[in-house]
């Protein structure tokens, strides 16, 4: 019941599914659209369980008063003051736009935009042409860096369109080996979740 | 308000910058914010944008024929939407220990429909397709339509895309000529990793220009103004 | 002083950092863009396109993304606007809906495009792929009504639309991997034909589906929006920040330099 259903739900649905994608009969396409829907039906119940792990893992924090636990009354002001605007008035309410545009936007884009200070720093500081493969790395990254900006093209005329044949030619060739070999893994995993072999999706547990 | 919002985000701006000195309260006050603020946003937007349309409407629809008062006009088909509302609520289950098993089975057939989809499509898709890319100006060579210069880049593909595979393939030891393939690969590898670092950077650096910009002409400019009107 | 070099405080990184931003911002340089051969190939698909095709543009990006996105976005939305060409908008992303929807609105105004009539932002979903292959049986299975909560049998640019089928292009502005979900659930599935607008992350990754054509054209990144911007006539914040960006590449390609002379220098006094 705990384990032996869901696999043989899971066999079936994948098995069903696949043989629609092989068949043009109606009965084959309404199936296919019949579960699509009950599927998309599914996915927004998931989403529940993200939140209330969040929520839970704070709720934690505050009653061990682990390291900075004040801080977590600060997630809950900015998540019930989100909630209590949008969800009656929904997200296109002038307030709960406001503060997304004046609060999660900005803050988001700064987070990121971190990275450019500490990309510059590790590439001051880490990126040695210690080898022949490390120096591959390190010129193409240059090129493409200088191709990617007018200014490479004053340095010398041909910067951008050098850049152009990296990304055309050898970073194609290394992509579609990674996608190849990705897909291939993908697929073969695919298969051991519809036959009942892989079924780390099932959790631990009896 | 609109004011009071460039003051707002300039302010959370520079709580997050203050992170580059190093740790302190008004970044973590900033970070913390940030996490409630965007959960409690996404919440919003499952609820309205997912949640409704997905799993009350449907719902609503099954029911309202069974509805007293209300003339039943769809028959008992319309309730096979209640099975997959049924198995979404067994997410539920999750928040027990002892009933997290309920999990299995909405995941079962997420997981089996999802893997059953996509196997016939990323065959075609990243199999077939790719594949038909890379040997594909073989037959232009073949047909006398490509230059030397395209016919030098064609063998340059094969030969990158052969031996990047040859370094993922682990089935067979990395030992004499497998060994050079795979270091043929390595360089393609890192040939590719490095274009991606750059194009990296330009978008880590396009983020902070974004940023710089919005401090530099939308705040200060701001204040500039008001200053230049009063003075 | 090689050690010190070397070992330079981070932080004066930091600023250099900062100020190759902030001189040139203040400076407003402009040097001549080119434009790359996979934003020709999106340019020239969509400019060919006759009045009345409708496209869809996909906004998958949160804040994170909106500065590399947006202002391809903006680009793309003008062309089509000034070409009559009308545009659905659909998202996937989560944190999108609010970006989305204002840009489209503000184009559409500078534009003179007209709601429901020229574009329509459909809003979100959740399911990512699932919702890819709902929309290619029936838009409106997905999405019964666009982003203000009227119902799609009531918009009149949904009239003739169904699904994939009366669709010209999709254009998918991403900041994570739904392009090659497009590619594998709309085009592969469905005969969509995609084309993308991406951030410097997964730029690269995206080359072996241009060469095979399963991608119609590329923007890619900050650089392509500013091509794009190029193309349109229409100088904007792309155009603008890619000029900016120079600064900080030079400033970031002569640290590397820097480091690795010094590592030079001090590998050949320990040997």
């Amino acid at each position: 019941m705990k384990r032996q259903v869901p696999l043989v739900l899971c066999f079936l649905f994948g098995v069903a599914t696949i043989l629609t994608r092989f068949s043009p009969h109606p009965y084959s396409q309404f199936f296919y659209e019949e579960v699509n829907s009950w599927v998309l039906i599914i996915t927004p119940f998931a989403l529940v369980l993200a939140t209330v792990t969040l929520i839970r893992a704070h709720v934690t924090r505050i009653r061990r008063r682990t390291e900075y636990w004040q801080y977590s009354f600060i997630v809950f002001a900015g998540l019930i003051t989100m909630v209590a605007i949008g969800v009656p008035f929904g997200p296109q309410y002038p307030a709960f736009e406001w503060l997304f545009n004046n609060i999660q936007v900005p803050m988001d884009a700064t987070m990121f935009s971190l990275l450019a200070f500490f990309i510059a720093s590790a590439a001051y500081r880490a990126f040695r042409a210690r080898s022949f493969e490390a120096t591959l790395l390190l010129v193409t990254a240059i090129i493409v860096m200088l191709g990617n900006v007018p200014v490479g093209d004053l340095i010398w005329s041909e910067t951008s369109s050098m850049k152009q044949w990296i990304l055309n030619n050898p970073n194609l060739s290394a992509r579609r080996g990674i996608i190849l070999g990705v897909s291939l893994g993908v697929i073969s995993q695919s298969i051991r979740i519809i036959l009942g072999i892989e079924r780390s999706y099932l959790g631990g547990g009896d | 308000m609109e004011i009071f919002g460039i003051w707002l985000a300039a302010f959370l701006t520079l709580c997050i910058y203050s992170f580059l000195y190093r740790d302190n309260p008004f970044y973590r006050f900033a970070e913390y914010l940030f996490i409630g603020i965007s959960v409690g946003y996404y919440i919003v937007i499952y609820i309205h944008q997912g949640f409704i349309p997905f799993a009350w409407e449907p719902f609503w629809a099954a029911v309202k024929p069974f509805w007293p008062g209300i003339p039943r006009e769809a028959g008992w088909i319309g309730l096979i939407k209640l099975i997959p509302i049924a198995l979404g609520l067994l997410f539920f289950g999750g928040l027990s220990p002892r009933h997290t098993w309920l999990i299995r089975y909405p995941s079962a057939v997420l997981v089996g429909f999802g893997s059953g989809i996509s196997i016939p499509l990323m065959l075609r898709t990243f199999i077939f397709e790719q594949t038909r890319g890379t040997v594909e100006p073989f037959a232009a060579i073949n047909a006398g339509t490509l230059s030397p210069w395209g016919i030098l880049e064609a063998i340059l593909m094969l030969i990158g895309v052969a031996c990047t595979l040859t370094y993922f393939f682990f089935s067979v030891e990395h030992r004499g000529p497998v060994k050079w393939l795979s270091k043929v690969g390595i360089a393609f590898l890192m040939i590719g990793f490095g274009a991606a670092f750059g194009n990296t950077v330009m978008g880590r650096v396009a983020l902070l220009i974004q940023r710089i910009d919005f401090l530099l002409n939308d705040w200060i400019g701001m204040i500039m103004d008001w200053l230049g009107s009063i003075f | 002083m090689l050690d010190k070099l070397m070992n330079i405080d981070r932080r004066i990184v930091f600023i250099l950092v900062a100020l190759a931003v902030i001189i040139p911002t203040k400076l407003s340089v402009n040097l001549p863009i080119s434009v790359s051969e996979p934003t020709q190939q999106l340019y020239d698909y969509i400019d060919n396109l006759e009045a009345d095709s409708t496209i869809m543009i996909a906004f998958n990006y949160g804040p994170a993304g909106l500065p590399e996105l947006h202002p391809m976005g903006r680009a793309v939305l003008k062309q089509c606007f000034d070409k009559d060409v009308r545009v659905i908008g659909v998202t996937l992303a989560p944190d999108a809906p609010t970006l989305a929807n204002t840009l489209m609105e503000e184009i559409a105004q500078e534009s003179g495009a007209m709601a429901g009539e020229d574009y329509v932002f459909l809003g979100y979903r959740p399911g990512g792929a699932l919702v890819m292959l709902g929309m290619g049986t029936s838009i409106a299975g997905v999405f019964e009504n666009d982003y203000n909560g009227t119902a799609l049998a009531e918009i009149p640019i949904m009239e003739n639309i169904t699904n994939y089928d009366q669709i010209s292009l999709l254009v998918d502005f991403a900041s994570g991997s739904t392009t090659e979900q497009w590619i594998n659930y709309a085009n592969t599935q469905y005969n969509l034909q995609i084309a993308s607008g991406v951030t410097g992350v997964i730029i690269a990754q995206m080359y072996p589906f241009l060469q095979t054509g399963q991608l119609v054209g590329l923007i890619a990144g900050i650089s392509g929006a500013a091509e794009y911007e190029r193309l349109i006539d229409a100088p904007a914040k792309g155009m603008k920040w890619i000029n900016i960006e120079s600064f900080v590449h030079l400033l970031i390609v002569g640290l590397v330099i820097l480091g690795n002379i010094a590592f030079f220098i001090r590998n050949r006094q320990e040997e």
